[in-house]
């Protein structure tokens, strides 16, 4: 009703209840969000089958991650000690 | 020399998390290099306090059992650049917390950290005894309220008796202090909320502060931001003044109001205020 007032700038109780629902979308269930470990054991794999043809540190592989309410990235980074490939290409 | 600071109450809800955030932005934005943990294991929410909940990854619990490295769960704060996050599990308990855990996560931040906030749940049980058992200072929060005084007595008497630096039995202890949050002296002078004074006499222990009661808070936790970067809110300037005496400044602790009520149209306007 009285949505014509509103300022363009949101409200922060706008933003609060947007980051909620972006929030609780993830930990009810979705995106892997029902494995609370899937990360950590989405990092034990990672490390192992990049371990099969390089020799890497155990803490070499970085994992950020940004949810938002319509797309979430994942990234991953992984340190090569350049020189040490076993298998090269 | 790192310090590593906990903020505890025993009563729950008077303002520890907020404090935490609060005080350890004021840490970082005076260039000290800090970072502020979530003891509140199963009860996440320092990280939205913080605003970082997004991006959140690994957590404090996934390097005490071995599953991630500490530099792989530690978030940085976007806005300062010397500012960290420890971020809890939201999904195990207390119980996963261990002391040599615990002992072992605040060891390897102190090579790194001048500053190491740890935010306490409420309660004396596991978790809070944790989150106090390694602490070099405490900041005991207090709101003026009879139920939470008493419980910052108690707490007082645990940090005394159960922390490392008690039990090693040489004298030492860990240097508290109360935060008194909450506070509106309008109601004090009133009679209707006990007096700062009326609170030092009971708990006897020196005074970091006085928070006002103020709407700002809420605010700043809407958008996920310390109160302590909002340059116009009274509790955020309490706040800083609060971080000014924990570095050893010896400012006069003043009581001030918080922010009045916004004006109806103003609230009908949805305007930020
Ligand atoms: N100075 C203040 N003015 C107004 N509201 C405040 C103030 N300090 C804290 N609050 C509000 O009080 C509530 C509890 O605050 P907070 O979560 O920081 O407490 P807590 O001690 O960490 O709670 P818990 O024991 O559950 O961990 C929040 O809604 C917060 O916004
Ligand atoms: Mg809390």
């Amino acid at each position: 009703m009285f949505g014509f007032l509103r300022s363009r700038k949101p409200s922060s109780a706008q933003t609060a209840k947007e980051r909620l629902q972006i929030l609780l979308a993830h930990e009810r269930g979705s995106g892997g969000g029902s494995d609370p470990d899937f990360l950590a054991s989405l990092q034990r794999d990672i490390l192992e089958v990049v371990r099969r043809h390089i020799e890497i540190d155990r803490d070499a592989v970085e994992i950020k991650l940004e949810r938002s309410d319509d797309l979430s990235s994942l990234e991953i980074n992984i340190d090569m000690p350049g020189a040490k490939a076993r298998t090269p290409g | 020399m790192s310090k590593v600071i906990v903020v505890t109450s025993g009563k729950g809800g008077v303002g520890k998390t907020t404090s935490s955030a609060a005080i350890s932005a004021g840490l970082a934005m005076r260039g000290h290099k800090t970072v502020v943990i979530d003891f509140d294991v199963g009860l996440r929410n320092l990280d939205m306090i913080m605003g970082c909940e997004r991006r959140v990854v690994f957590d404090f619990i996934n390097v005490i059992q071995g599953d991630a490295k500490l530099k792989q769960a530690l978030i940085k704060d976007r806005r300062l650049e010397n500012l960290s996050i420890l971020p809890t599990s939201q999904t195990r308990d207390k119980d996963a917390l261990t002391k040599e855990g615990v002992k072992a996560v605040l060891d390897e931040l102190r090579e790194d950290f001048d500053y190491i906030i740890c935010d306490s749940p409420a309660g004396i049980e596991r978790g809070a005894h944790l989150a106090m058992y390694y602490a070099d200072e405490a900041i005991v929060v207090t709101n003026p309220e009879v139920s939470s005084v008493r419980d910052s007595d108690r707490v007082l008497g645990l940090l005394n008796s159960k922390s490392a630096l008690a039990e090693k039995g040489d004298g030492s202890a860990v240097k508290a202090q109360l935060l008194l949050t909450r506070f509106d002296p309008a109601r004090s002078a009133r009679g209707e909320m006990m007096s700062v004074e009326d609170v030092l006499e009971i708990l006897a222990i020196p005074l970091l502060g006085i928070i006002p009661e103020s709407s700002s808070v809420l605010k700043a936790s809407n958008e996920g931001m310390p109160v302590a970067l909002d340059e116009k809110s009274a509790a955020g300037r309490a706040y800083q003044d609060a971080v000014g005496r924990l570095l050893g400044e010896t400012t006069e602790v003043r009581a001030v109001q918080g922010e009045e009520r916004r004006g109806f149209f103003q609230r009908l306007l949805g305007r930020g205020g």
